[in-house]
């Protein structure tokens, strides 16, 4: 075999990158569910013969990041390697092997060159339903949660399992979306085999050995120059939150090393009884996420840049769950973790991080149906609708932190117009929530209001998944707290953070999602820098005044510009 | 074409960053000019471009029959924030819909991540109590009062110009018409722009935005098109003037004035018009124009001729050119990729020893290493000056010396110092890695509209892309490329070819199941009816072709493909049966038991295409030879080797010239790759092969008979 300049080498890892990029695009295109085709809850990558992650797509969801990497070698393993042949594909939705819930389905397809198997292509999305309870944070354990399917081959040398799709198909509410799914997850391995295939051909390899070595050297020896840089030490941090009946309290121990860091969550709360518990591969990857962000944010995903964070947990915690806990909601928890990172990080390496955001996505499903009988004869239906919103992001150290934007999270929301088509539900309100960042020399980004009521004639549940209600983000070096979640009916009666609740006919759910928190004393921000705010309506004239001891003179100015459509002229 | 005397003179003027180019098309001879751009008043390089095609062809500018015009002035408005004062009124409830965006952040692993600001901060952004519904339906009525006290406020304000973007306004547009009457009952002489009439779809951030820049684009692009028509008058040009529009057609003054949003990117779509009409002289029906410059390269797919259309696109990235980091516009577009890939792009190595480059760019000041301006860092051009692909004394007609040493120096310090390569080897890198990333580029542009580059031709045009389109060809696997004569000035050109033309769209969901046959007759008898309007109001006699298409996808996806139904009468089975067939072509199977649903109609209404001139057939071919020669590195062998020097003038048509070899002109070099051979066609076209080992002639003539 020719040995490859560098040149060449580095021309093939970008291509790999790129492979990778085409495989996701390819999967969007195809999908069903708006969570992968609207909001990008999706990855996908590529994998050495050993299963070792060579390169990651780039999407919206860091909580598929390490979980991904450690997929393959499950597959292995589950399969046996003598049982892998050309036109397999396997399937999973385990979600201790998987990515951490029933709902996201894990497809991995070995490639072949030449007659040889030379590695793998993986991918993951978030599917619209599972069956079970649907999608929520009711159930008791896992096997209410919906189907489970075990490692096993999704097709045998090319022949798909049609037992496997009617007993798919028989226990799930969106059948034809989610087989449509799946095969969109096969088609999308297949599309980064031929790209693969391509590269080899062109290059005239045998297989990824050279490549997959020169990728796995300079990443690693990249990681370890960048915590070489650290000041070594150890750190704790906490963070409390809501939970679903009871509080939880996630706990980390930060230690900085010459050649690794570690994170330890002992002294986490133990299992809840409702589905908010993370299997570990999820706490993992977004204690993973954090530290890459903090220390190597250039350094693309793969098994040898991801290796030298060592993540740990004391087993039957929320963060290391095991069978049968119910997980659904894992992301609650999972979202968390990075606030609770960087709580420790911050004593290790400061200036660094930010201040506590949002945290998890402010999601919710509504299952709307006729009021009536007679609603129905005049058209009411039924439809699943669901949503994912953002808060503010925590204020950082040099800047303010950023309006309803998700932070860990990276999915995006979906448009009103087309939630509206999708089901008979009407959003009112989609607005800025001022006030809710927290004040401070850099103020926490706002979160924003929400009204959310059904079409004439339907009545809804909605099935709440919102965390921060009670455990508002707290600030950092002397910034305020972010404004906490509030959920109620518009007659004022009060509803739960988290669970499925019933909305009698004609009501609204008024929602007003968490601002991030702030960073440093308000005293230290510029006055430039409030008066603006104040302008543009992100904070009122009683918290300028309140918190930032802007005159009444100073706000009457501000009304007078308002009144011109100027904002105060800066310095 | 179209009403004008065959005598009169066409002239092409495209304003970009750096140059304003004019051509002039006048008894089958073109003339060209290039101008430094003048931003003060951007009319005047226009003047003294048209001042000069007119000298060098001998007429004055009364000869001139019609004008057409492509500027990047509304991209850069927006770019560089320098628009009217303008105000947006919307839905109670969603008066943060422009800020908000899709919630989420670009760049995955940047905790200082900044998010670009929205076009209107939020003290210009007005709600007034109102809704329509998802079906259509008042939910909520406006009431006029309201409006009226609102009318005061932005009067007492002053706005210049105002936009007004209402939830679901796609589907009923009375609110929006009423809130425009009543401030123009107040304000006459106020700008008012509704989204209804500027984008009628679906997603309230897309359209919301693009009306909001067509608002504030608005006092200026008009102020400018009345100044500009008025020089070229007292110029002595009288006649009609035209705007070449981001769909790739043409569109009247008055036209682009109500809607200047639609000029955004039109030089560069200006540019695939050119590339298309270079492919219908061939007959080619998959083509992949390439169009590389000083900072960024612009990729498009065109096939059957046409250049592939979007319906919304993306404008002032701020964040590396990703994805995301920009504004999106919805409004009838050329749909290319661009990347921040040039000839001025900057290479650096990054913490895991690779070779990055762009997007930054040197641009014309400093500019790259060579050119002696001050510039310390390697740029793209200094590794091609390195590697022999750009001649250091013949650099732009000789006129401007390169410093070779300057280059060896820049690239040394920032590459091969860094990673132990000696200076050829670091220059490999760079020219390497760039290629490599226009190639990734157009293989994912590739993959979103389910194509596969193998079998396409392509044409390559812009100061920098004969320089590397060679090397692109052999990563992307294309056998064949085209560099058309006048490369440098192809957008102008690409005026000139343009059709008149206006799309006109709707967002309505309609599912198979549900088709109404009267209903859609009458939408598409109204949307035929906007656009043929449109085009008449350019050109009241020519004839006129209608093309329908809608985009369909199985229920429950979210991607549409757009199904040509043109010359079928609207009927569900017929409808499905065109869609089955795409949608099996695209990703091998249908899917079985899903209804199928329409999201969108369109309706394109173009006068004809100006018909190519086919370029001859070739004849016998006969080898070319020369004993000027110099080292070219080449990046297939990873080594120099030893390349023939021709002059382009030297390459008549029948001659070819064997690879590897470069071919030496005033504005550009094209690098012929070994492996590879190069002749001149009919129409002055470079044309070059790739034939792998096969001797030159006979396999250049063997591939070359077909065409």
């Amino acid at each position: 075999m020719t040995t490859l300049s560098t040149v060449s080498l580095q021309v093939m890892w970008n291509r790999l990158i790129s492979i990778v990029e085409e495989q996701a695009q390819a999967l969007i295109r195809t999908a069903f569910s708006t969570s992968v085709r609207e909001a990008g809850d999706l990855s996908a990558g590529v994998y050495n013969r050993a299963g070792l992650m060579l390169a990651q797509a780039v999407t919206g969801t860091p909580g598929h990041v390490n979980a991904m990497a450690d997929a393959v070698a499950h597959f292995i393993r589950e399969i046996g390697p003598e049982n892998i042949f050309d036109g397999d594909i396997y399937i999973t939705n385990d979600p201790w092997m998987g990515t951490g819930h029933l709902h996201d389905i894990t497809v991995v397809t070995p490639s072949f060159h030449r007659g040889a198997h030379v590695g793998f292509f993986a991918c993951t999305a978030h599917v619209v339903d599972v069956g079970g309870r649907g999608f929520g944070a009711d159930a008791n354990s896992v096997y209410e949660e919906g189907l489970y399917i075990p490692i096993m081959k999704f097709a045998d040398r090319g022949k798909v399992d049609q037992p496997f799709i009617r007993l798919v198909r028989g226990n799930i509410r969106e059948p034809d979306q989610v087989v449509g799914d799946i095969f969109a997850l096969a088609t999308c391995n297949d599309v980064g085999h031929r790209r693969l295939v391509g590269m080899l051909e062109e290059f005239a390899l045998d297989g990824l050995e050279q490549i997959g070595d020169f990728i796995l050297e300079n990443s690693r020896r990249a990681t370890l120059e960048a915590i070489a840089a650290l000041n070594p030490g150890e750190a704790q941090g906490s963070l409390l939150s809501d939970g679903f009946a009871t509080p939880i309290e996630l706990r980390v121990r930060v230690t900085i090393a010459a050649d690794e860091i570690r994170v330890d969550f002992a002294g986490s709360s133990g299992v809840d009884p409702k589905g908010i518990n993370c299997p570990m591969v999820y706490s993992k990857a977004y204690a993973c996420y954090a530290l890459k962000c903090a220390i190597a944010p250039e350094i693309p995903n793969n098994a040898a840049s991801l290796a030298p964070f060592v993540i740990t947990a004391p087993e039957n915690t929320i963060v290391n769950a095991l069978h049968p806990a119910p997980v659904a909601l894992r992301h609650v928890v999972g979202h968390l973790i990075p606030d609770t990172v960087y709580d420790a990080l911050d004593k290790l390496l400061p200036g660094t991080v930010p201040a506590e955001g949002a945290g998890p996505l402010c999601n919710f499903q509504a299952s709307i149906r006729p009021a009536s009988d007679a609603a129905r004869l005049a058209g009411a239906r039924r439809a699943e609708v669901l949503m994912f919103n953002c808060g503010g992001s925590g204020a950082r150290p040099g800047l303010d932190g950023m309006n309803t934007t998700a932070f860990p999270s990276g999915v995006m929301t979906m448009p009103i117009e087309a939630t509206e088509h999708a089901g008979p539900i009407i959003i009112w309100r989609k607005e800025l929530r001022p006030d809710s960042g927290g004040v401070g020399r850099f103020r926490g980004g706002l979160g924003q209001f929400m009204e959310v009521g059904a079409v004439d004639g339907h009545i809804f549940d909605i099935s709440a998944m919102f965390d921060r209600v009670k455990h508002a983000p707290r600030g950092r070096l002397g910034g305020g707290d972010g404004a906490s979640t509030e959920i109620r009916l518009d007659d004022g009666a009060a509803m739960a953070g988290k669970g499925r609740q019933a909305v009698p006919e004609g009501r609204r759910v008024m929602l007003s999602l968490p601002g991030g928190a702030g960073y440093g004393p308000a005293a230290g921000r510029d006055r430039a820098d409030v008066l603006r705010d104040l302008a543009l309506g992100y904070i009122s004239a009683d918290a300028a005044s309140a918190a930032y001891g802007i005159t009444e003179a100073e706000i009457a100015a501000v009304e007078v510009a308002l009144r011109r459509g100027e904002l105060p002229s800066n310095g | 074409m179209s009403g004008t005397s065959l005598s009169a003179g066409n002239l092409g003027a495209d304003i970009g960053g750096t140059f304003t180019d004019v051509v002039l098309e006048i008894g089958g001879e073109r003339f060209s000019a290039k101008v430094l751009t003048t931003y003060d008043a951007p009319e005047r390089a226009i003047i003294e471009g048209m001042r000069r095609v007119c000298s060098k062809a001998g007429v004055t500018p009364a000869a001139i029959g019609r004008i057409i015009h492509g500027t990047t002035l509304a991209t850069n408005a927006l770019i560089e924030r320098r628009g009217a004062r303008t105000a947006l009124i919307t839905t109670q409830g969603f008066r943060d819909v422009i800020e908000m965006r899709t919630e989420s952040r670009f760049e995955q692993y940047d905790l200082n991540l900044t998010l670009p600001l929205p076009l209107l901060p939020r003290n210009r952004r007005y709600t007034l109590r109102e809704r329509v519904g998802a079906n259509g339906r008042t939910l909520i009525p406006l009431a006029r009062a309201d409006v009226e006290a609102l009318a005061g406020e932005i009067a007492q304000a002053r706005y210049e110009s105002v936009a007004v973007g209402l939830i679901h306004s796609y589907l009923d547009p009375t609110h929006e018409r009423l809130v425009r009457d009543v401030l123009l009952e107040r304000m006459p002489g106020l700008a008012v722009s509704i989204s209804s009439e500027v984008s009628p779809q679906m997603r309230e951030y897309e359209r919301f935005n693009t009306v909001v820049a067509n608002a504030y684009v608005k006092p200026m692009m008009k102020r400018y098109l009345a100044s500009l028509a008025a020089k070229l008058r007292d110029e002595g040009a009288d006649c009609p003037i035209f705007l070449m529009h981001s769909g790739g057609g043409i569109m009247s003054l008055d036209g682009a004035a109500e809607f200047p949003v639609r000029l955004v990117e039109s030089g560069p779509a200006g540019g695939a018009i050119y590339a298309a009409d270079v492919a219908a002289r061939f007959g080619l029906d998959r083509v992949l124009s390439f169009d590389m410059g000083g900072t960024t390269a612009k990729i498009c797919l065109i096939k059957n001729q046409t250049p592939k259309t979007s319906r919304v696109f993306e404008v002032a990235r701020s964040y590396r050119f990703k994805k995301g980091s920009g504004m999106p516009i919805s409004i009838p577009v050329i749909d290319m990729v661009e990347i921040g890939a040039g000839g001025g792009s900057l290479a650096q190595v990054d913490s895991m020893r690779q070779i990055r480059v762009g997007p930054q760019s040197a641009g014309s000041e400093p500019g790259p290493a060579c050119y002696g301006c001050g510039g310390l860092r390697p740029a793209v051009t200094d590794a091609d000056l390195l590697l022999g692909k750009i001649d250091a004394a013949g650099f732009a007609g000789g006129s401007m010396a390169l410093d070779i040493a300057a280059s060896r120096q820049a690239v040394g310090a920032a590459i091969g110092d860094r990673l132990g390569m000696d200076d050829e080897t670091a220059a490999f890198g760079i020219v390497e890695v760039v290629d490599e990333n226009m190639a990734n580029a157009a293989r994912v542009h590739a993959v979103e509209n389910g194509e596969d580059l193998s079998g396409y031709t392509m044409i390559a045009f812009g100061g920098a892309a004969p320089l590397h389109a060679g090397r692109l060809c052999e990563k992307l696997g294309i056998e064949r490329l085209l560099v058309p004569p006048g490369a440098g000035v192809g957008s102008a050109i690409g005026f000139l070819r343009a059709p008149f033309s206006f799309e006109a769209t709707r967002s309505v969901y309609m599912r198979l199941q549900d088709f109404d046959v009267a209903t859609v007759r009458d939408l598409l008898a109204e949307l035929e009816s906007e656009a043929t309007s449109f085009v008449r109001s350019c050109d009241a006699q020519a004839p006129l072709g209608v093309q329908t298409r809608v985009y369909m996808r199985y229920v429950g996806q979210g991607w549409e493909i757009p199904i040509d139904v043109t010359t079928v009468a609207p009927a569900i089975e017929a409808y499905r049966g065109l869609f089955e067939a795409e949608y099996a072509k695209l990703f091998s199977r249908t899917v079985q038991g899903l209804d199928i649903e329409i999201t969108v109609w369109a309706v394109n209404a173009s006068t004809a295409k100006a018909v190519a001139a086919k370029a001859e057939a070739l004849g016998a071919l006969t080898p070319l030879t020369t004993t000027a020669q110099r080292e070219v590195f080449d990046p297939a062998l990873g080594a120099p080797v030893t390349a023939g020097v021709f002059q382009r003038a030297q390459l008549a048509v029948g001659r070819v010239a064997a690879g590897p070899c470069v071919i030496v002109e005033d504005e550009t070099t094209i690098v012929v790759p070994a492996g590879s051979s190069a002749t001149c066609r009919s129409d002055g076209c470079i044309e070059i092969v790739r034939h792998g080992s096969k001797p030159a002639p006979q396999a250049v003539a063997a591939e070359m008979a077909e065409a």
